[in-house]
């Protein structure tokens, strides 16, 4: 089994097919999308292959150290042109296409009029611990 | 407690309650609440007849769930038709659990995971943990795992082949956690070839009793990789290395080759160089030419070609590395050795960079970039 993180962006992705603003969606339209996502985790705990899944708010800050004795240096809110991680869903599945199979479910997730966002998603793979045999 | 005498029960206990009747399904699913149970209960002092113990817990725990299922049958206005205990044939019983779990109709994780559980007497939650997955997801992937099987007879023989490779992975795939999961493959495997006559199957456990005792060489203090030429030779288990050569041996003499006694054959090699330099690199090239013959695997000839390095010059071992595919994993990590091996300092540092950069798990990529790190620096 290989473990894959799902991304999602706010921001810094390629545009999606379907792409009206979640605020200017009905809400019907927001609960089908809602109600999707949570059906997604449930069948992937089903199938044996759901490990995490979070969403992050929008805000956020650039934080670093600043020295021995100094606070940490804040820096925010974040510029418009960041790149924006929305949330992730962490997977653990048999192979590197199942991984893509899943998140192209997770893209078809409907949007405006009930059709599908086609939303991009980065799927990365997790490094692994090393295998005993390499000779 | 004696954890580890309560799951060698496991197998035994669990085939009591299927010759009497049971499904593997719902037996399975007695014995780990019973599992469960006796964890809880044998805190301070374990039952006089553990085995009577659990048989007699899991097959009550069995006829409760047999009940509450019938009774729901009866209210759902269903016929009652309770399954006529089949005899079960006087077979190794153990052996008949190996196949089921590791039947070719499972996925190679499905089977790792029931294996684990039906076998070795895990239980789900240290299964999840020892995967790194929750232990909900865990349960499922049994489930399921069950599902598959469940029209399997449990009176026929197996594929030993597929029992093999699953504990294979179960010793060279295992994450770090509470349970030791390369311990158990070693529980295991020592279990299986006892009850099976099969070269290969004396085979894995030579290999992994062989890499078994580099255990404690193979990681620094601070949980760094060591690789095989730096490691403390001294720190190797001389008795797991005397029981692995003897059990290959044994194995070789009835001539029957396959990949596991080649790859061990490979490993007691490198087991019988008392340091690095010594190590007979020829006789590694020609174990490495059985080993391509008996599987079309290309890692091998990746290895191979690592090896021909170490036998006839990094130039040599650099020939044979470039009539291989340059997508293989660890390829570069190999280019970038055999390029430092032969003086050119700079091509080496900038492919061991490159293949950190590729490496798919942290502790080879952490070495690589100490490799390129240090390179430059030099």
């Amino acid at each position: 089994m290989a473990k894959y993180l799902l991304l999602k962006h706010y921001r810094g992705a390629p545009a999606p097919v379907n792409d009206v603003p979640m605020d200017q969606w009905s809400p019907q339209e927001v609960a089908a999308h809602m109600w999707y996502m949570s059906d997604f985790a449930a069948r992937l705990e089903k199938t044996g292959e759901f490990v995490d899944g979070q969403a992050l708010a929008p805000e956020g800050a650039w934080v670093r150290y600043d020295g021995e004795g100094r606070p940490p240096v804040t820096d925010g809110p974040f510029a418009e042109t960041k790149d924006l991680v929305a949330g992730w869903m962490v997977i653990d599945v048999d192979s590197y296409e199942r991984a893509v199979e899943l998140a192209g479910e997770l893209s078809a997730a409907p949007g405006a009029g009930g059709e599908p966002i086609h939303e991009w998603l980065e799927v990365r793979p997790f490094l692994t611990a090393p295998p005993t045999i390499t000779e | 407690m004696d954890e580890l005498l309560l799951r060698s029960l496991t197998p035994s206990v669990l085939t009591v309650l299927v010759r009497r009747g049971a499904d593997f399904a719902a037996a399975e699913d007695a014995v780990q609440d019973a599992l469960v149970e006796a964890l809880r209960v044998w805190t301070d002092d374990m039952p006089r007849d553990p085995k009577g113990w659990l048989i007699t817990v899991a097959w009550r725990r069995f006829l409760d769930a047999t009940r509450a299922d019938a009774a729901r049958r009866r209210r759902e206005n269903r016929v009652e038709e309770e399954p006529s205990p089949e005899p079960v044939p006087a077979v190794d019983d153990t052996l008949q659990l190996y196949f089921l779990c590791a039947h070719p109709s499972l996925t190679p994780a499905s089977a790792v995971a029931l294996t684990l559980r039906a076998v070795g007497g895990l239980t789900t939650r240290q299964i999840a943990e020892a995967y790194l997955v929750p232990e909900a997801t865990m349960a499922q992937r049994i489930s399921r795992a069950k599902r598959t099987v469940s029209g399997v007879r449990f009176d026929r023989p197996g594929d030993v082949a597929t029992v093999l490779r699953v504990l294979y992975l179960v010793f060279n795939e295992g994450y770090s956690g509470d349970i030791d999961l390369a311990a158990e493959a070693v529980r295991l495997t020592r279990q299986l070839a006892a009850r099976v006559d099969h070269p290969e199957a004396a085979g894995l456990l030579a290999l992994i009793l062989l890499h078994q005792a580099r255990r404690a060489a193979r990681t620094a203090p601070d949980g760094s990789l060591v690789p095989l030429a730096e490691q403390d030779r001294g720190r190797w288990d001389t008795a797991l290395i005397a029981e692995g050569v003897g059990i290959l041996q044994a194995a070789l003499a009835r001539d029957r080759l396959g990949e596991f006694q080649a790859q061990a054959a490979i490993a007691a090699l490198h087991a019988d160089a008392p340091t690095a330099e010594e190590t007979d690199w020829v006789q590694i090239v020609e174990w490495y030419d059985e080993l391509a013959a008996l599987t079309d695997n290309p890692v091998v000839l990746l290895n191979r070609a690592v090896a021909v390095g170490e036998a006839d010059g990094p130039r040599a071992g650099l020939a044979a590395l470039a009539g291989l595919d340059a997508a293989l994993p660890r390829h570069t990590a190999a280019a970038a050795y055999l390029h430092e091996r032969a003086g050119d300092l700079t091509t080496a540092a900038r492919l061991y960079a490159e293949a950190a950069h590729k490496a798919s798990n942290l502790a080879e990529r952490d070495h690589l970039t100490r490799q390129a790190a240090r390179l430059n620096a030099g």
